[in-house]
């Protein structure tokens, strides 16, 4: 290796076109497909509206206005104000940003649990691949929803929020973990993995290394999915109270606060509701683009 | 594949068994039944209090290995223990599974069965008007949260029935409290009521579904196979029903495991905002009384559903795929 670069380093470089760079191929054909785009920008706008409208408005999160309760829309209240006088625009924004944040934190972790599970669990094989399979069927048959319901009296307090985002990715890995140990299983007898493991590179570096870069772009999409599916399961588990405790705020919060006045005062329900779906639509949106944009199989299939 | 059905079989029993352990032990050492007696007004001794959680195996203070044996010994021969009111958790929970069941299997046979017709269709049409509809109908729904689906076909339901001035649309209850009337009149108030909850179920089940099937699909008919079969005199509905949607069912039976559990917990939600009083229901309301045997019943019975719905998935598996009989 270190005399062909000797060799060739003094020589003048050829007016060669440049190496076509996968990133640049990745970001022309993001850009081509329109869905992509369209739930990018959905997502800036509704990042700029979690963390700038509460800094905008002149409510806090949990103030009330005693003189304006279950109001409409007003120039005071841009929303207008729940049972207790708190502000729905203030009280639905707060809620975004903390939806957001948790969604962005489940896919990171409940991603990487299960690239690393699925990757040595198909690169090593034998007693540890049944070892970490098992443990992952035995995860998807657990009641889920039972054990995050018992455990929610944990959610409360300083940092309680990161104890359930902690919980919904620990419910979240298996089924990506299995995907990604059949891929590496088809990877693992390529050649330039061969050669790695004769050089005698361990499995830990080969897995991180060689395994893992090479699924990188369908680990991306699939921790994009991921985000809506947290974001969906918070919301879920706060309708009956069992997600993010107060003073802490989540979209899901605001939601079930708002269900029970859905046919009387419907902007309490309304607001917070469409801002929860076009979240959730613009991820996706943005996930399945990249899954169609990544997987060269799929591109011949849709517009 | 007597030899295969067995061995997953044994899996799943040893599945439901670690399971139900682990959300009895949870519930035990979290949940706090004490604070439940010691609430009572006017509040009972200590001494009093400790006699009520001695018989009904809810002591904190007994060591949670010692709670765990008498309960499970008492499972093992069909006993679940009694709720923290002193009621027969076996027998109360044979009712309300039944409710849930009946939702349940409604919406998974509706849900599933119109979600792979349409996929498949939607791919046979691939970008056609009736395709572009169904992707997108079925991306949007998927989008949205049982909860708000429940809540939002609630709220027009009540609006309808507001407009119309007649209870067209029922979206409370199981049934009618005190309605009384022949065997199908009482058949027709059921339906009635069921109609809505069942919708609400079926319909995230089947967007999942048909996005699904759809992408199966696609994979299939352009392979070599459907051609063959067309090459060798088969019309072109029946190469496509007999060979590419069998071959595309066998990835979307697999995922039908993968979505049984998410369609069980939905089940939770319907229930509660319907007012059906099923498992999920109980499972809510068990949870704020701090009801530990309760909890844990809950949690057999969703392993058990769960288990059951991979049994079938399984035995599907097989019998659309010759590799496995083997």
């Amino acid at each position: 290796m270190s005399t062909i670069e000797e060799s060739r380093a003094p020589a003048p470089v050829p007016a060669a076109p440049p190496a076509p760079s996968r990133l640049r191929d990745l970001g022309r054909r993001l850009i081509g497909t329109r869905r992509v785009v369209v739930g990018l920008l959905l997502l800036v706008l509704l990042a700029a509206v979690a963390f700038l409208g509460p800094l905008v408005s002149p409510w806090e999160p949990g103030e009330r206005d005693f003189s304006a309760m279950l109001e409409g829309p007003t120039t005071e209240h841009w929303a207008g104000t729940n049972r207790t006088g708190q502000d729905i625009f203030t009280q639905a924004t707060a809620g975004l940003r903390k939806s957001l944040l948790i969604g962005l934190l489940v896919a990171v972790f409940s991603t990487g649990f299960a690239a690393l599970v699925g990757a040595f669990a198909g690169y090593v094989g034998g007693v540890t691949d049944r070892g970490l399979m098992w443990t992952a069927d035995l995860a998807l048959v657990l009641p889920n929803f039972v054990i995050l319901a018992i455990l929610s009296t944990h959610f409360a307090g300083d940092g309680g929020w990161l104890v359930l985002v902690v919980l919904l990715a620990a419910f979240s890995w298996m089924v990506t973990s299995k995907m990604v140990r059949g891929l590496t299983i088809s990877l693992r007898e390529r050649e330039y993995i061969h050669a790695a493991r004769f050089m005698g590179v361990p499995a830990h570096t080969i897995v991180l290394r060689h395994i893992l870069p090479n699924m990188s772009s369908l680990l991306i999409a699939d921790a994009t999915i991921m985000v809506s599916g947290a974001i969906i399961g918070e919301t879920a588990l706060s309708y009956f109270g069992l997600g993010v405790q107060s003073p802490d705020i989540s979209l899901g919060m605001v939601i079930a606060a708002g269900s029970a006045f859905a046919t009387t005062a419907p902007w309490v329900f309304a607001f917070p509701t469409l801002l929860l779906i076009v979240m959730v639509l613009a991820v996706n949106m943005v996930g399945d683009g990249l899954r169609d944009a990544l997987d060269p199989q799929s591109t011949s299939r849709r517009p | 594949m007597g030899k295969f059905l067995a061995r997953r079989m044994l899996n799943y029993v040893v599945l439901v068994f670690i399971a139900t352990s682990f959300a009895y032990v949870l519930a035990a050492t979290h949940l706090d039944p004490r604070a439940y007696f010691e609430q009572m007004q006017p509040p009972p001794s200590p001494e009093a209090v400790n006699d009520q959680l001695d018989s009904l195996n809810l002591n904190d203070e007994t060591p949670i290995a010692e709670r765990y044996a008498t309960w499970m010994s008492g499972v093992l021969t069909g006993d679940f223990g009694r709720n923290i009111q002193g009621g027969d958790v076996a027998s109360q929970m044979w009712m309300k599974a039944g409710v849930t069941l009946r939702l349940i299997t409604v919406a998974t046979l509706l849900g599933s069965a119109v979600g792979i017709a349409v996929g498949a269709y939607a791919a046979v049409r691939q970008y056609r008007g009736f395709d572009k509809a169904a992707t997108a109908a079925s991306f949007v729904v998927l989008s949205i949260p049982t909860v708000v689906i429940a809540i939002v076909v609630q709220v027009i339901a009540s609006s309808v029935n507001d407009g119309l001035g007649t209870q067209l649309l029922r979206y409370s209850g199981e049934y009618s409290a005190g309605f009384d009337g022949t065997w199908w009149e009482l058949l027709l108030n059921r339906l009635h009521h069921a109609m809505l909850p069942t919708f609400v179920l079926a319909v995230a089940l089947f967007a999942a579904f048909a996005r699904y099937q759809r992408n199966m699909m696609l994979d299939v008919l352009g392979a070599d196979f459907v051609r063959t079969a067309m090459a060798k005199g088969l019309t072109r509905r029946q190469a496509l029903f007999k060979h590419a949607l069998r071959t595309a069912l066998i990835p979307t039976i697999t995922y039908f495991t993968f979505t049984f559990g998410a369609l069980v917990a939905g089940a939770t939600f319907t229930e509660k905002i319907y007012g059906w009083h099923g498992m999920g229901a109980w499972l809510i309301d068990s949870i704020f009384r701090h009801d530990v045997h309760v909890v844990a019943a809950v949690s057999w019975f969703m392993a058990i559903t769960i288990m059951a719905a991979s049994f079938l998935s399984d035995l599907l598996y097989a019998w659309l795929d010759p590799r496995v009989r083997v």
